[in-house]
């Protein structure tokens, strides 16, 4: 048996040493510096956070330190010794475990498959696969890493995928663990055990280097933080001396407002009524299952819930790309919802604007201009045309002209909008809906995978839209975004609406229990919260606590859809 | 039908399996490690070809063996080297393979023997003969059991049983061994295989080998076992009915022995009665003919069912930022 508790840490004499340290770490691609000059040093049982924008040179750093890159220039060390890492191999050896943002796992085979994958003990299977049992039952008891060893991954849910991943590092017998971005896909409640994994990694004298964009995670776990700003370290910080607002200026570059800037909403008329709204997907699986919803003139209406809940089919049917039964009716006026008049043409020509969720496959088309991107969808207007043939020349000056006014960089209507950085495609799918004055904006993500100093500006352009009285449906998977940008809020659950009421009163725990079907006494303490019936407001066994409840729930959800997918 | 006729059926089924099962578990395989095999069509017909030719120059028909197994390995590497090495398109790769196969054998031939594009008669030790199983003479006499395994079980080539062994040895190699779990897993992730610090290159490589090496034994057993010599385009389209074969199997071994049966006995039907009345209607020979290939058009076009593929199956892999 292994001894999997101490078998990587640092003995004694070089636990003084740091565990990883580099030195002037440089690498490019082609004319791109990726890394300029880094250098870092982690002590032996902390968690230091790397943080910086996206493109800012966080992940190409990590690439080389798990072996994917060769640096052009600068030393590795590990425990005190120069280490050369050429290879994946060579980092495994070197104890360093990577847990990637996109999961490297083999979906239809079993936890157990996945962990001794690269890492049998000999040609045979059988006597790999019993001592890995052995070990992550080990491991489970020890750092909270519970995951049913024979299941397939692809019946688990994405925490538990990420447990074991982890599993996978701890199993090598890794000491230092990268995680890139971990908590990008999971729940809240499933963040905080995550998160209570790695307090417990740490206790047993893991090193831990947590890349991350969000400021909340780096201020709760971390002991030392890193900034990374255009391929160069910014600075070096204890997580004690430092804030959120000092950290988001080393980041950016500028001072960048983190709460959105915006005076009380005042709500006129009814513009867009949702009633009993019903949707099937394609495997026959319901989506939504009767969800009535108004959002008023003058208002931002936020959809909280765990992705995967009926919030993206909702802005589906809303935008016209699926069916759907029941009634929708804007500005007083009934909606089609099957046929050839529930197209997104047709929607947009009621004035309905639409930022979906995945900007990348619904919202541009990678390989085309810019000036190109700013028009489809509104390709048909006649500002557009000349004669029979398509009016280039205007098309590009009005792209030109919401370019300068939506800040997006580079100032280039003719490069491909794959050129572009996440924050400013997200600018230019923006730019092209509201500018068409729509009286109802569906933003679905808006900042997903958006840096800070871009967030800031399409927060204000949301708001700025709504300050017009026109109405406004978000959908967020961040229930930060939601809380700061809502004026009201509605909670989803598995094609249900468990709730709704104003943002000013509503706060994490009751929304976190209501993301997941709870109701129960945190949902009632929120003023002025209509909860729905459909939340179940039976108490929770006490034995456990709200976010093993929480867990389960969401659990129990993906395991019926799992099982009708299968 | 009497019990003799029905056993020479189901005889001549599982000769005609063989080659379908060699060159099915070929595909599994390649594929099962994410490479798309069109080719093996292409290369059994090299194989027969060169174990044709070498088995009539030399009179052995284990060099015969050799000879086509190597032919086909170099196929194999020509598309390795395409799809793994230089992440070409998979079917483009297999198909050229198919007209390289196609057009060269014939070429050759003709340079060799100027036989018309065919290979001599073989005879003697030029042909894999089929071999006796003990007791089989013995246990003739005995109802039922007797016939069945002397006329079903006993009396094939070597290669028959080669071919059906590596059934079992297949699902053991894919699910019992290290080197099956992580080709498996580079066949459905190989970001998984390559992060684990496995190298998804020597995989890959080594499941086309392997490929190589089962297509060859499959053309050689066309050309020096179940037929004696070799004659233009004779695969006659049985690469890709393995092909059919391994999607109606979904992929496993032992499906793959039941499906690739299934074909061989659709032939075997079609040689044996050349026409067939039916309540008064005469179902033409062409029709009897054309069965295993219809069979073959309707499983591909999936009435079988959801038969999932490899996930990452076709996708030359590339490290990621």
């Amino acid at each position: 048996m292994v001894d999997v508790t101490n078998g990587g840490r640092p003995d004694q004499a070089a636990s003084t040493a740091p565990a990883i340290e580099l030195k002037g770490i440089s690498k490019a691609f082609g004319p791109v510096q990726a890394n300029k000059d880094i250098a870092i040093r982690v002590m032996p049982g902390t968690i230091h956070g790397i943080i910086g924008e996206n493109g800012a040179g966080k992940s190409t750093l990590m690439s080389i330190l798990y072996g994917f890159y060769k640096a052009d220039a600068g030393e590795v060390f590990i425990h005190g010794r120069k280490t050369e890492i050429p290879d994946s191999q060579a980092a495994i050896s070197a104890g360093i475990g990577m847990v990637f943002q996109h999961f490297k796992l083999v979906e239809n085979f079993s936890v157990l498959e996945n962990v001794i994958l690269g890492a049998e003990d000999g040609p045979l299977l059988r006597p790999s696969l019993a001592k890995a049992r052995g070990v992550l039952k080990q491991l489970a008891a020890e750092y909270e890493l519970n995951v049913d060893p024979d299941a397939l991954i692809q019946n688990l849910s994405v925490g538990h995928q990420q447990r074991v991943e982890i599993l996978k590092s701890l199993y090598r017998q890794a000491d230092i663990l990268i995680l890139d971005e971990p908590t990008g896909v999971l729940t809240p409640a499933e963040a905080d055990h995550l998160f209570r994994i790695l307090d417990n990694l740490r206790r047993e004298g893991k090193t831990i280097i947590l890349i991350t964009h969000k400021l909340r995670e780096i201020m709760e776990i971390t002991d030392t933080v890193s900034v990374m700003r255009r391929g160069e370290m910014t600075a070096t910080v204890k997580t004690a001396e430092t804030d959120p607002a000092e950290l988001a200026e080393l980041m950016v570059g500028r001072k960048v407002l983190l709460r959105v800037d915006k005076t009380h909403a005042t709500p006129g008329k009814n513009v867009l009524e949702v009633r009993d709204l019903r949707v099937k997907d394609d495997k026959g699986i319901v989506r939504l299952k009767g969800v009535d919803l108004d959002v008023h003139a003058g208002e931002i209406v936020g959809i909280a819930g765990v992705s995967g809940n009926g919030q993206s089919e909702l802005l589906e049917v809303l935008g016209g790309y699926a069916d759907g039964t029941g009634q929708i009716s804007l500005n007083g006026q009934s909606l089609d919802l099957t046929g050839k008049h529930s197209d997104g043409q047709s929607r947009r020509a009621r004035g309905i604007a639409h930022v979906p969720e995945d900007r990348q496959r619904e919202g541009l088309i990678m390989n085309y201009f810019a000036w190109e991107n700013a028009a489809f969808g509104y390709h048909r207007d006649p500002k557009y045309q000349s004669g029979l043939l398509m009016n280039h020349r205007a098309m590009i000056e009005d792209t030109e002209r919401k370019i300068e006014k939506f800040d997006v960089r580079p100032p280039n209507a003719h490069l491909t909008a794959k050129n572009f950085s996440g924050g400013n495609q997200q600018k230019i799918v923006v730019a092209r809906e509201i500018e068409r004055d729509p009286d109802l904006l569906l933003v679905g993500q808006p900042t997903r995978g958006v840096d800070i100093g871009a967030i800031e500006f399409i927060h204000q352009q949301i708001v700025a839209l709504r300050d017009q009285g026109k109405a406004v449906l978000l959908v967020s998977v961040e229930l930060d975004e939601i809380l700061s940008l809502s004026d009201r809020i509605v909670v989803m659950f598995d094609g249900e609406i468990m709730g709704y009421g104003p943002a000013e009163t509503a706060d994490q725990v009751g929304l976190g229990c209501l993301m997941a079907g709870l109701g129960g006494a945190d949902t009632e303490a929120m003023q002025g919260w209509t909860i729905s019936d459909a939340a179940s407001a039976e108490p929770v066994d006490p034995s456990k606590s709200l976010i093993e409840a929480v867990d389960e729930k969401l659990h129990q959800k993906e395991a019926r859809e799992a099982r009708k997918n299968g | 039908m009497d019990l003799m006729t029905v056993l020479q059926v189901l005889d001549s089924t599982v000769r005609l399996a063989t080659p379908l099962l060699l060159a099915c578990l070929a595909g599994l395989f390649s594929e099962r490690a994410g490479i798309f095999d069109i080719g093996l069509e292409g290369k059994m017909l090299a194989a027969a070809f060169f174990s044709a030719a070498v088995a009539s120059l030399t009179g052995s028909v284990w060099l015969g063996l050799s000879a086509g197994i190597g032919a086909s390995l170099v196929l194999s590497g020509i598309h390795g080297l395409a799809s793994i090495t230089f992440r070409g398109n998979q079917l483009i790769s297999g198909v050229a393979i198919n007209f390289l196969a196609a057009g060269m054998t014939v070429l050759i031939a003709e340079d060799w023997f100027s036989q018309g594009g065919r290979t001599p008669s073989l005879f003697g030790g030029g042909r894999f003969e089929g071999i006796t199983l003990p007791f089989a003479e013995a246990l003739r006499g005995v109802p039922v059991i007797g016939p069945i395994y002397y006329e079903l079980i006993s009396g094939h080539s070597i290669l028959v049983y080669v071919g059906f062994l590596t059934v079992p040895l297949t699902w053991w190699i894919l699910f019992r061994t290290r080197f099956g779990l992580r080709l498996r897993a580079v066949g459905e992730n190989p970001a998984a295989v390559d992060t684990a610090g496995v190298s998804v290159v020597g995989l890959r490589f080594a499941a086309v080998a392997i490929c190589g090496v089962l297509c060859g034994i499959a053309g050689a057993y066309l050309a020096t076992g179940l037929q004696a010599g070799f004659v233009k385009d004779m695969t006659a389209g049985r690469g890709f009915i393995a092909l059919a074969a391994l999607i109606f199997a979904k992929w496993r071994p032992w499906y793959a022995l039941y499906s690739c049966l299934l074909f061989g006995l659709l032939q075997a039907v079609a040689l044996r009665y050349q026409s067939i009345e039916v309540g008064g209607l005469v179902i033409p020979v062409q029709f009897m003919d054309a069965l295993p290939y219809i069979l073959t058009v309707v499983i591909l076009a999936g009435f079988v069912g959801k038969a999932i593929p490899p996930r990452a199956g076709g996708e030359p892999y590339v490290k990621e930022r």
